[in-house]
């Protein structure tokens, strides 16, 4: 593998993550990351539909004229999205039930739109794919962190594994809304410590 | 690269069209594939749910059995699940009931009744109560004082309202919630019966 | 559901960015001013109601009847998209002012999660037409408040010494949490 993919696929995992980094995506983000599983999840799926879209539109994108750009790829990335919510719905029955409109959302996630029109309309279908793969790995490593933070200070378990007994109290409000703000918070502190530190 | 296609009425027009009809096309085949393994999920998921809180055994489908009635006014629905023997006798019947008045809002339980109102279990499908406080309503600590009391025969509301149920401390309104849903699920029972 | 009872829970019990967690990214991307966040506010709140209307009408005129609600993603984001075109063209030769005041908002609202989740919600929730512009106007109201209060909290945020870890996102997500504790006080008021 030459420097060039090297680097598309690698971009997005840490140095320019589209969560902890770049602030995309944060309505699932902050919404479904109750547990590490949701969260993983969720990010599963954004990965799919991130590949299929930018893969279809570095496809199609001489063919598109500039004016209805945004149009047509929004119509793309909704129709995978419906394409995965099907998928979900007939395979992960559960998980579909507990990500719930998070899933239809995934259209107006700005990551796929703008991995969409800040790369995979300017680049080869190979190296979009690689761009895709990696800012979604980047996105479900993210996701699946801080739901795992919530769900261990929460409810105390991780991966629905229990580590407490019933009834111990734990940090629950890690597991409601004003956590996953202020964990999330904490994780992007800690990565802006981490990279000034590289510098 | 190639040039790029020029922005004229026509070509918008015509990209827009097509990329619309590709959608639609690959859409309807994904959902016709996926229509049958839905359908399948959707039943797998109640029978899961019914199988947990009915007594015993059952040899029907009682997913396929199922009658929808409204209890109240309004366009909440109860479902009622029968299921029956080896003879085709119904021995408990699984009702899907739930009540408005949660502290978070809605709550949707699948409740097992006996044929005369007797409750055998019940199981919380949904809820948004307190993490912690409201969220015990699924834990067995409360409900297990449910199993073998009968809405008909007792006083049917928390102790705090004069009634026989002890409420979980600090969530009363969550432990109501839960009161009013089998209510609501053992008037339907009544009902259906009567009609028949 | 009462008309009240949907405004209160939309606008304090079940706060659509601040417990929902919808309208994220315009709720941290356009609140450094008090008056921006309100020009967005006020623009979430037209763009809202409108396309409710009219994803309503589409999905019980048009996807219902002809068994075609597999397709409503693809149909709502495109009728939202092209609306708020629309919306755009015509305030241009309608009402220069309104669009000088709302103008710049509008094209961010496509990507806003808040104007697709509502019209789903209103059709998963099975309100009819009125209960639904109600529920839109009222879950608007309540993301105009919040971005309105979450605003001011940043203009005076913005006089504070941070170390330089915490400035930017992780302040604006600490102030975030914070706001929606303050609303969690709302919680069980229906009761």
């Amino acid at each position: 593998m030459n420097n060039t993919s090297y680097e598309n696929l690698t971009r997005g995992i840490i140095r320019e993550n589209p969560t902890f980094v770049m602030l995309l995506g944060m309505c699932p983000t902050l919404g479904v990351t109750t547990s590490s599983l949701n969260g993983l999840g969720m990010g599963i799926a954004t990965l799919f539909v991130l590949i299929l879209s930018n893969c279809a539109i570095s496809l199609v994108k001489d063919l598109i004229p500039n004016k209805v750009r945004i149009p047509c790829f929004i119509v793309i990335a909704a129709t995978f999205v419906t394409v995965v919510d099907l998928l979900m719905a007939a395979y992960f029955p559960n998980l579909h039930a507990t990500l719930g409109i998070f899933i239809p959302l995934i259209v107006v996630n700005c990551l796929i739109l703008g991995r969409a029109e800040a790369f995979a309309s300017k680049n080869t279908v190979f190296q979009s794919a690689l761009d895709a793969l990696g800012m979604g790995i980047g996105f479900t490593l993210a996701l699946t962190l801080l739901g795992l933070i919530r769900e261990l200070l929460g409810s105390g378990s991780a991966f629905g594994y229990s580590f407490v007994e019933e009834g111990t109290e734990t940090m629950l409000m890690f597991i409601m809304p004003p956590g996953a703000f202020l964990a999330l918070a904490g994780l992007i502190v800690l990565v802006n410590q981490l990279r000034g530190a590289d510098k | 690269m190639t040039k790029p296609i020029k922005s004229s009425a026509f070509n918008m027009a015509l990209v827009l069209v097509s990329v619309a009809v590709f959608s639609a096309l690959i859409i309807g085949s994904v959902y016709q594939l996926t229509l049958k393994p839905i359908k399948q999920a959707k039943s797998n998921r109640e029978l899961e749910a019914i199988r947990e809180v009915v007594y015993g055994d059952f040899s029907n489908n009682p997913y396929e059995e199922r009658h929808e009635i409204s209890v109240s006014h309004g366009k909440g629905k109860v479902v009622l699940f029968p299921a029956r023997d080896e003879n085709g006798k119904i021995t408990s019947v699984a009702i899907k009931t739930y009540s408005k008045n949660g502290f978070g809002g809605r709550i949707e339980m699948m409740l097992g009744l006996l044929v005369d109102g007797t409750i055998n279990k019940y199981k919380i499908i949904e809820q948004k109560e307190t993490p912690g406080l409201g969220t015990k309503i699924t834990e067995s600590r409360f409900s297990d004082q449910f199993h073998g009391m009968n809405p008909g025969k007792q006083v049917f509301k928390v102790k705090q309202d004069g009634g026989d149920i002890d409420a979980v401390t600090a969530a009363t309104i969550s432990s109501r919630a839960v009161v009013d849903a089998i209510n609501r699920g053992y008037k339907a029972l009544n009902k259906l019966s009567m009609g028949k | 559901m009462s008309y009240l009872m949907i405004f209160i829970t939309a606008i304090f019990v079940n706060n659509i960015v601040l417990s929902q967690f919808l309208g994220i990214c315009p709720f941290l991307g356009v609140s450094k001013k008090i008056s921006t966040a309100a020009g967005m506010g006020g623009a979430v709140m037209f763009v809202m109601v409108l396309s409710t209307i009219v994803t309503y009408l589409v999905y019980h005129g048009i996807l219902l009847p002809y068994n075609l609600t597999f397709m409503i993603t693809v149909v709502f984001i495109l009728v939202i998209a092209s609306l708020v075109q629309m919306v755009e063209i015509i305030l241009k030769k309608m009402s220069p002012t309104l669009y000088q005041a709302l103008g710049i908002f509008l094209p961010l609202i496509t990507t806003n999660c808040t104007v697709l989740g509502v019209s789903l919600l209103v059709v998963q929730k099975d309100f009819d037409l009125a209960h639904g512009v109600c529920f839109a106007l009222a879950n608007s109201m309540g993301f105009t408040l919040a971005i309105i209060l979450f605003a001011g909290l940043r203009e005076r945020l913005a006089f504070v010494a941070l170390p330089k870890a915490v400035q930017g996102a992780p302040i604006a997500l600490i102030t975030a949490g914070l706001l929606s504790m303050a609303f969690m006080g709302f919680s069980g008021i229906g009761n």
